[in-house]
Protein backbone atom coordinates (compact mmCIF):
# COMPACT_ATOMS: atom_id res chain seq x y z
CA UNK A 1 0.00 0.00 0.00
CA UNK A 2 1.45 3.40 -0.95
CA UNK A 3 1.68 6.30 1.49
CA UNK A 4 -1.02 8.10 -0.51
CA UNK A 5 -3.34 5.12 -0.21
CA UNK A 6 -2.69 4.94 3.53
CA UNK A 7 -3.39 8.68 3.81
CA UNK A 8 -6.77 8.26 2.08
CA UNK A 9 -7.78 5.47 4.46
CA UNK A 10 -6.56 7.39 7.51
CA UNK A 11 -8.53 10.36 6.26
CA UNK A 12 -11.69 8.24 6.07
CA UNK A 13 -11.08 7.08 9.64
CA UNK A 14 -10.69 10.66 10.88
CA UNK A 15 -13.69 11.99 8.98
CA UNK A 16 -15.73 9.24 10.62
CA UNK A 17 -14.25 9.40 14.13
CA UNK A 18 -14.05 13.19 14.46
CA UNK A 19 -16.92 14.22 12.19
CA UNK A 20 -14.30 16.26 10.32
CA UNK A 21 -14.78 17.65 6.83
CA UNK A 22 -12.76 16.04 4.04
CA UNK A 23 -10.82 19.21 3.32
CA UNK A 24 -9.90 19.73 6.98
CA UNK A 25 -7.96 16.47 7.06
CA UNK A 26 -4.62 17.57 5.65
CA UNK A 27 -1.29 15.90 6.39
CA UNK A 28 -0.26 18.78 8.69
CA UNK A 29 -3.54 19.03 10.63
CA UNK A 30 -3.17 18.32 14.36
CA UNK A 31 -5.70 15.87 15.74
CA UNK A 32 -6.60 17.96 18.76
CA UNK A 33 -6.03 21.58 17.74
CA UNK A 34 -7.23 21.41 14.13
CA UNK A 35 -9.60 18.47 14.08
CA UNK A 36 -11.04 18.78 17.60
CA UNK A 37 -10.12 15.34 18.94
CA UNK A 38 -10.91 14.72 22.62
CA UNK A 39 -9.51 11.99 24.84
CA UNK A 40 -12.05 9.29 23.92
CA UNK A 41 -11.47 10.01 20.24
CA UNK A 42 -7.92 8.65 20.54
CA UNK A 43 -9.36 5.28 21.54
CA UNK A 44 -11.93 5.52 18.75
CA UNK A 45 -9.19 6.32 16.21
CA UNK A 46 -7.16 3.38 17.48
CA UNK A 47 -10.11 0.98 17.16
CA UNK A 48 -10.95 2.26 13.69
CA UNK A 49 -7.33 2.00 12.47
CA UNK A 50 -7.19 -1.58 13.76
CA UNK A 51 -10.35 -2.39 11.85
CA UNK A 52 -9.32 -0.58 8.68
CA UNK A 53 -5.81 -2.02 8.46
CA UNK A 54 -6.39 -5.34 10.21
CA UNK A 55 -3.66 -5.07 12.84
CA UNK A 56 -3.60 -4.71 16.61
CA UNK A 57 -2.34 -1.61 18.39
CA UNK A 58 -1.07 -2.08 21.95
CA UNK A 59 -1.63 0.41 24.78
CA UNK A 60 0.76 3.32 24.38
CA UNK A 61 1.93 2.22 20.94
CA UNK A 62 0.15 4.93 18.97
CA UNK A 63 -0.28 7.68 21.58
CA UNK A 64 1.68 8.05 24.83
CA UNK A 65 -0.45 6.88 27.73
CA UNK A 66 1.69 7.67 30.76
CA UNK A 67 3.52 10.94 30.14
CA UNK A 68 1.28 13.08 32.33
CA UNK A 69 1.16 10.55 35.14
CA UNK A 70 4.84 9.86 35.55
CA UNK A 71 6.69 12.40 37.69
CA UNK A 72 9.99 11.39 36.10
CA UNK A 73 8.61 12.44 32.74
CA UNK A 74 7.14 15.80 33.67
CA UNK A 75 8.56 18.53 35.85
CA UNK A 76 7.42 22.15 36.13
CA UNK A 77 5.00 21.74 33.27
CA UNK A 78 7.66 20.48 30.87
CA UNK A 79 8.46 17.03 29.60
CA UNK A 80 11.90 16.05 30.90
CA UNK A 81 14.74 14.69 28.80
CA UNK A 82 13.93 11.26 30.27
CA UNK A 83 10.31 11.69 29.21
CA UNK A 84 11.25 12.72 25.69
CA UNK A 85 13.67 9.80 25.41
CA UNK A 86 10.94 7.40 26.57
CA UNK A 87 8.46 8.83 24.07
CA UNK A 88 11.00 8.66 21.26
CA UNK A 89 11.62 5.02 21.99
CA UNK A 90 7.93 4.14 22.17
CA UNK A 91 6.75 6.38 19.34
CA UNK A 92 9.24 6.19 16.48
CA UNK A 93 6.59 7.48 14.05
CA UNK A 94 6.73 10.94 15.61
CA UNK A 95 9.13 13.76 14.81
CA UNK A 96 10.13 15.42 18.09
CA UNK A 97 12.52 18.01 16.61
CA UNK A 98 10.34 21.10 17.07
CA UNK A 99 8.92 19.88 20.38
CA UNK A 100 12.35 19.45 21.97
CA UNK A 101 13.02 23.17 21.66
CA UNK A 102 10.10 23.91 24.01
CA UNK A 103 8.78 20.68 25.53
CA UNK A 104 5.72 22.05 27.35
CA UNK A 105 3.27 19.36 28.41
CA UNK A 106 0.45 21.31 26.81
CA UNK A 107 2.18 21.02 23.46
CA UNK A 108 2.37 17.21 23.48
CA UNK A 109 -0.92 17.08 21.60
CA UNK A 110 0.60 19.11 18.78
CA UNK A 111 2.90 16.17 18.04
CA UNK A 112 -0.04 14.20 16.75
CA UNK A 113 -0.88 15.13 13.21
CA UNK A 114 -2.59 13.27 10.41
CA UNK A 115 0.86 12.65 8.95
CA UNK A 116 1.90 11.02 12.24
CA UNK A 117 -0.88 8.49 11.89
CA UNK A 118 0.08 7.80 8.28
CA UNK A 119 3.69 7.14 9.36
CA UNK A 120 2.47 4.92 12.17
CA UNK A 121 0.37 2.81 9.80
CA UNK A 122 3.18 2.70 7.25
CA UNK A 123 5.60 1.40 9.93
CA UNK A 124 3.09 -1.15 11.17
CA UNK A 125 2.36 -2.50 7.71
CA UNK A 126 6.08 -2.74 6.99
CA UNK A 127 6.35 -4.90 10.12
CA UNK B 1 -33.60 2.20 34.62
CA UNK B 2 -34.31 2.72 30.94
CA UNK B 3 -34.45 -0.96 30.12
CA UNK B 4 -37.04 -3.29 31.63
CA UNK B 5 -35.58 -6.70 30.97
CA UNK B 6 -32.58 -8.33 29.40
CA UNK B 7 -33.80 -10.99 26.99
CA UNK B 8 -30.48 -12.29 25.69
CA UNK B 9 -26.86 -12.09 26.72
CA UNK B 10 -23.96 -13.66 24.89
CA UNK B 11 -21.07 -12.63 27.15
CA UNK B 12 -18.65 -10.13 25.61
CA UNK B 13 -20.51 -10.36 22.29
CA UNK B 14 -24.11 -9.27 22.29
CA UNK B 15 -26.97 -8.24 24.53
CA UNK B 16 -30.64 -7.66 23.84
CA UNK B 17 -32.94 -5.71 26.16
CA UNK B 18 -36.49 -4.45 25.94
CA UNK B 19 -38.22 -1.35 27.21
CA UNK B 20 -41.98 -1.03 27.39
CA UNK B 21 -43.10 2.54 26.78
CA UNK B 22 -45.89 3.42 29.21
CA UNK B 23 -48.15 6.40 29.62
CA UNK B 24 -47.61 5.98 33.37
CA UNK B 25 -44.15 7.49 32.89
CA UNK B 26 -44.37 11.12 33.94
CA UNK B 27 -41.94 12.44 31.38
CA UNK B 28 -44.26 11.44 28.54
CA UNK B 29 -46.75 14.01 29.82
CA UNK B 30 -44.25 16.75 29.14
CA UNK B 31 -42.93 15.31 25.91
CA UNK B 32 -44.83 16.85 24.25
CA UNK B 33 -47.57 18.69 26.14
CA UNK B 34 -50.73 20.10 24.60
CA UNK B 35 -50.38 23.44 22.84
CA UNK B 36 -52.98 25.93 21.67
CA UNK B 37 -52.95 24.40 18.22
CA UNK B 38 -52.73 20.65 18.92
CA UNK B 39 -53.33 18.06 21.60
CA UNK B 40 -50.65 16.39 23.72
CA UNK B 41 -48.21 14.17 21.84
CA UNK B 42 -46.67 11.66 24.24
CA UNK B 43 -43.61 9.99 22.68
CA UNK B 44 -40.51 8.44 24.18
CA UNK B 45 -37.77 11.11 24.12
CA UNK B 46 -34.96 10.20 21.72
CA UNK B 47 -32.40 11.06 24.41
CA UNK B 48 -33.88 8.36 26.65
CA UNK B 49 -33.81 5.85 23.79
CA UNK B 50 -30.09 6.59 23.57
CA UNK B 51 -29.84 6.05 27.33
CA UNK B 52 -31.60 2.70 26.91
CA UNK B 53 -29.01 1.67 24.37
CA UNK B 54 -26.24 3.02 26.61
CA UNK B 55 -27.50 0.85 29.47
CA UNK B 56 -27.74 -2.17 27.16
CA UNK B 57 -24.23 -1.68 25.81
CA UNK B 58 -22.91 -0.66 29.21
CA UNK B 59 -24.15 -3.82 30.92
CA UNK B 60 -22.81 -5.94 28.05
CA UNK B 61 -19.37 -4.36 28.37
CA UNK B 62 -19.44 -4.28 32.18
CA UNK B 63 -20.48 -7.94 32.38
CA UNK B 64 -17.58 -8.91 30.08
CA UNK B 65 -15.20 -7.57 32.72
CA UNK B 66 -17.12 -9.02 35.68
CA UNK B 67 -18.21 -5.45 36.55
CA UNK B 68 -14.72 -4.57 37.76
CA UNK B 69 -14.48 -1.57 35.44
CA UNK B 70 -16.41 1.66 35.86
CA UNK B 71 -17.90 1.71 32.38
CA UNK B 72 -18.81 5.25 31.34
CA UNK B 73 -20.57 6.31 28.16
CA UNK B 74 -17.94 8.47 26.48
CA UNK B 75 -19.08 9.02 22.93
CA UNK B 76 -22.13 8.64 20.72
CA UNK B 77 -20.49 7.74 17.42
CA UNK B 78 -23.76 7.43 15.55
CA UNK B 79 -27.42 7.92 16.41
CA UNK B 80 -30.21 7.63 13.89
CA UNK B 81 -33.85 7.15 14.81
CA UNK B 82 -36.49 7.13 12.13
CA UNK B 83 -39.74 6.66 14.04
CA UNK B 84 -41.40 7.78 17.27
CA UNK B 85 -42.04 5.27 20.07
CA UNK B 86 -45.57 5.80 21.35
CA UNK B 87 -46.97 4.62 24.71
CA UNK B 88 -48.02 1.00 24.49
CA UNK B 89 -45.14 0.06 22.22
CA UNK B 90 -42.03 -1.96 23.03
CA UNK B 91 -38.49 -0.92 22.19
CA UNK B 92 -35.83 -3.55 21.67
CA UNK B 93 -32.16 -2.66 21.98
CA UNK B 94 -29.53 -4.98 20.51
CA UNK B 95 -25.94 -4.04 21.33
CA UNK B 96 -22.95 -5.84 19.81
CA UNK B 97 -19.35 -5.42 20.91
CA UNK B 98 -17.37 -4.14 18.00
CA UNK B 99 -14.06 -3.74 19.80
CA UNK B 100 -13.00 -3.95 23.43
CA UNK B 101 -9.62 -3.60 25.13
CA UNK B 102 -8.17 -2.57 28.48
CA UNK B 103 -9.16 1.10 28.02
CA UNK B 104 -12.67 0.90 26.69
CA UNK B 105 -15.10 -0.53 24.20
CA UNK B 106 -17.05 0.32 21.08
CA UNK B 107 -20.53 -1.10 20.51
CA UNK B 108 -22.87 -1.13 17.55
CA UNK B 109 -26.56 -1.12 18.23
CA UNK B 110 -29.90 -1.46 16.54
CA UNK B 111 -33.20 -0.18 17.90
CA UNK B 112 -36.38 -2.04 16.95
CA UNK B 113 -39.96 -1.11 17.73
CA UNK B 114 -42.93 -3.36 18.32
CA UNK B 115 -46.13 -1.41 17.78
CA UNK B 116 -48.73 -3.65 19.38
CA UNK B 117 -51.47 -1.93 17.40
CA UNK B 118 -49.48 -2.17 14.17
CA UNK B 119 -47.75 -5.04 12.44
CA UNK B 120 -47.26 -6.98 15.68
CA UNK B 121 -43.61 -7.61 14.87
CA UNK B 122 -40.42 -5.76 15.73
CA UNK B 123 -39.36 -3.36 13.01
CA UNK B 124 -36.01 -1.54 12.87
CA UNK B 125 -36.24 2.16 13.72
CA UNK B 126 -32.63 3.14 14.22
CA UNK B 127 -28.96 2.58 14.84
CA UNK B 128 -26.94 3.78 17.81
CA UNK B 129 -23.18 3.20 18.00
CA UNK B 130 -21.43 4.05 21.24
CA UNK B 131 -18.04 4.19 22.90
CA UNK B 132 -17.44 3.39 26.53
CA UNK B 133 -14.45 4.42 28.58
CA UNK B 134 -13.12 2.45 31.55
CA UNK B 135 -12.80 5.28 34.00
CA UNK B 136 -9.97 3.99 36.19
CA UNK B 137 -7.86 2.92 33.21
CA UNK B 138 -8.08 6.32 31.56
CA UNK B 139 -8.23 8.74 34.47
CA UNK B 140 -6.11 6.87 37.02
CA UNK B 141 -6.25 6.97 40.80
CA UNK B 142 -5.28 10.64 40.80
CA UNK B 143 -8.74 11.53 39.50
CA UNK B 144 -10.09 10.70 42.96
CA UNK B 145 -12.98 8.42 42.04
CA UNK B 146 -14.11 6.06 44.80
CA UNK B 147 -12.98 2.43 44.77
CA UNK B 148 -16.44 0.90 44.67
CA UNK B 149 -18.09 0.54 41.30
CA UNK B 150 -20.68 3.31 41.51
CA UNK B 151 -21.65 2.83 37.87
CA UNK B 152 -23.31 -0.52 38.37
CA UNK B 153 -25.51 0.09 41.38
CA UNK B 154 -28.51 -1.74 42.78
CA UNK B 155 -30.80 -0.94 39.86
CA UNK B 156 -28.44 -2.66 37.44
CA UNK B 157 -28.04 -5.65 39.73
CA UNK B 158 -31.79 -5.94 40.07
CA UNK B 159 -32.38 -6.04 36.35
CA UNK B 160 -29.66 -8.64 35.90
CA UNK B 161 -31.21 -10.83 38.58
CA UNK B 162 -34.79 -10.38 37.38
CA UNK B 163 -33.58 -11.28 33.90
CA UNK B 164 -32.02 -14.47 35.22
CA UNK B 165 -28.42 -13.43 34.68
CA UNK B 166 -25.83 -14.26 37.31
CA UNK B 167 -23.71 -11.32 38.45
CA UNK B 168 -20.05 -12.27 38.10
CA UNK B 169 -18.33 -12.18 41.46
CA UNK B 170 -21.61 -12.13 43.42
CA UNK B 171 -23.69 -15.04 42.18
CA UNK B 172 -20.87 -17.40 41.19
Amino acid sequence: MTREEIFEKVKEVLVDALAADDDEVTAEATLEGDLGAESIDYLDIRFKLEQEFDFKIADGELFPDDVGRNSEFVQDGKVTATGIAAMKEKLPHIDFTAFEANPEVGKVSELFTVDTLVSFVENKLAG
Amino acid sequence: MWIDRITELVPAERMVAIKNVSLAEDHLHDHFPRTETRGALPVMPASLILEGMAQTGGVLVGHAGAFREKVILAKISKAELTREAMPGSTLRYTATVQRMDSRGAATMGTVDLLDHAGSGTFEPIGEVNLMFSFLDQNMGAAAGFPDHNFVFGDAFKTILRTSGIAIPGEDD
